[in-house]
């Protein structure tokens, strides 16, 4: 069922004018705002019926910005309806050709321009997610579900890489405690581990031991219910493309990228702190919490400064931010933790 | 008198194929101007402009160490004409390299640079391996030669170690997928190895042998 309601978009309020202007995405998204808008009286009976249905299976949480609806998956498929919210206000977006053309993917080839290529005839749906360990009852979750597990929010967000360079990416998602407060984990649960997918039939990057696959990542549990960690369902609009992690992938903006597990079927809840992909790659170079932290440099790469994606051949270097700027909502969690050593 | 020697290429020839490898080594440059124009560079054009500059400096270099080989498996010499002008190019697109590096990447912050040098074995080694290049690419011409005789041979042997940190610099530079530097250093010691393995049988036959190496004796007739 495809039920369209009115988008909450407000153009002028996040993204830049000339950004806006250039974004056919944008002007046909304010569109069917307008439209839905037009047929406002239709589409809240509509939603009232979307409640009924899903409240009578139970798994609805309230929803304050109305029903979000995500069609069958497919390419440029607009989700409708989500919130906008006042995340990234002023950041200038990263082109969608750059947020969809490089991509450190290594399932689909450890190339940057690979993944946008290789993962065509993936296919993220049907997709079912389990949730094990240190949880009340072990169980799964339909991708279908975890969309209504909560709004659908927009999230603009920096995303920093390991390599020193980052985005902005409008992200679309949904708070990653909303799906942990579902899964329910006992007293235990004191990680959360997320494990993608093992597949080498749909991500031939698998064939190559470049890493142990599948893909393992962590985060501590007040890392994972932090507000601003999130489970990201789609960018720009439209579902995430397979490329950035399709249908479902972790974004934690004040890490590091390689933090962001994508294509994640199982959430597991564990006492230990589970042992992630990089880590078992190169202990020295990669740490478990991996927060961005320009004090802290990399075998490898500066971190004190980076190269932000977009601005050109002249565009110089930022600096890094602590916590890649999000000291004010992160900064607490790691009080009395010594960050050269647990980087 | 050889089999091999009906091979070699007149003079007029090796004037156009010196012309042809000349052309050759443009493309990468003028394919990086292209596509810059074309605003072609992927997302990341400066690292694409360093890995690019980087890649083909390594790979010159390469093609550069291949000349001595073939005159010693194949005993053909008329190749080793093309050795300065390769060697040129490596160096050129070496100053390309560290030219994006500095500028397009650091814009000039030589605080930043230094630090990223002195931080980061994988940048040390490249930058060691550029400066390296700086004294043969000076004492490339005919007059320096003449003017070094002896001591330019030892000079040059400079390009061994020039290959191996380029390689090691290349190898710090991926993170977990080794396959193409591993491929390079596969090349350097193939390269390397038939080098030692013809000097070590050229020091044997100097004992009382009747066979000279099959190599100098080519050499010596074309």
């Amino acid at each position: 069922m495809i039920i369209q309601t009115k988008s909450d978009i407000i153009p002028s309020e996040i993204t830049p004018k000339e950004v806006f202007n250039n974004r056919r995405d944008f002007i046909q998204q304010a569109g069917l705002g307008l439209i839905a808008g037009a047929t406002g009286l239709i589409s809240q009976s509509l939603n009232a019926a979307t409640l009924t249905a899903a409240e009578s299976t139970g798994k609805l949480a309230v929803r304050s910005n109305g029903s979000t609806i995500i069609k069958p998956y497919g390419p440029h498929q607009k989700i409708v309806g989500y919130a906008k919210t006042s995340y990234g206000a002023g950041e200038k977006l990263s082109a969608y050709d750059d947020i969809t053309t490089y991509n450190n993917y290594y399932e689909f080839g450890t190339d940057k321009s690979e993944p946008a290529i290789n993962s065509k005839l993936f296919k993220p749906q049907p997709w079912t997610v389990s949730i094990e360990g240190e949880v009340k009852k072990n169980k799964t979750i339909s991708i279908e579900d975890i969309y209504k597990l909560a709004p659908l929010e927009e999230r603009i967000y920096r995303m920093r890489c390991v390599e020193g360079w980052s985005m902005v990416i409008p992200w679309i998602g949904l708070p990653l405690a909303q799906l942990i407060k579902w899964a329910e984990p006992n007293a235990n649960a004191k990680y959360v581990e997320f494990i993608s997918l093992a597949d080498t039939q749909q991500m031939p990057g698998q064939n190559i031991q470049v890493l142990d696959w599948p893909y393992r990542e962590g985060l501590r549990m007040d890392e994972a219910m932090n507000p601003l960690s999130i489970m990201a369902v789609g960018l720009y609009g439209e579902q995430l493309p397979n490329q950035n992690g399709a249908p479902m992938r972790l974004v934690t903006p004040w890490k590091y990228g390689f933090k962001g597990a994508k294509a994640i079927v199982k959430i597991r809840f564990t006492e230990k702190m589970p042992l992630t992909s990089w880590m078992k790659a190169g202990p020295s170079e990669y740490g478990f919490y991996a927060n961005v932290n320009p004090q802290v440099d990399h075998p490898r790469w500066t971190q004190a400064s980076e190269k932000r994606i977009g601005a050109g051949l002249f565009g110089g270097r930022i600096k890094t931010q602590m916590f890649n700027g999000y000291t004010e909502q992160v900064g607490q969690m790691y009080a009395g933790l010594d960050l050269h050593k647990n980087f | 008198m050889s089999k091999f020697s009906i091979a070699t290429p007149s003079k007029k020839q090796i004037l156009w194929i010196k012309v042809c490898v000349f052309l050759a080594c443009l493309i990468p440059f003028l394919r990086l101007f292209y596509l810059g124009l074309q605003e072609n560079l992927s997302a990341n054009p400066i690292e694409f402009i360093e890995r690019s500059t980087g890649f083909w400096a390594l790979f010159i270099l390469m093609a550069t160490l291949c000349l001595t080989p073939i005159r010693l498996l194949t005993g053909r010499v008329w190749q080793i004409q093309l050795r300065r002008m390769l060697g040129l190019f490596m160096f050129f697109y070496a100053c390309l390299h560290i030219t994006s590096y500095v500028w397009l990447d650091f814009s000039f912050d030589w605080l930043e640079i230094t630090k990223d040098i002195s931080k980061h074995p994988r940048i040390l080694v490249g930058f060691a391996a550029f400066v390296l290049t700086v004294p043969l690419a000076i004492t490339s011409n005919n007059a320096m030669m003449k003017l070094l005789r002896q001591r330019w041979k030892t000079l040059h042997q400079l390009v061994y170690l020039i290959a191996i940190l380029g390689v090691v610099h290349f190898w710090w530079l991926v993170k977990k997928d080794i396959r193409e530097p591993l491929l390079y250093a596969c090349v350097l010691a193939v390269l390397l190895g038939i080098r030692i393995y013809y000097k070590k049988r050229s020091k044997h036959s100097i004992a009382p042998s009747t066979k000279p190496p099959l190599a100098k004796t080519l050499v010596k007739n074309t």
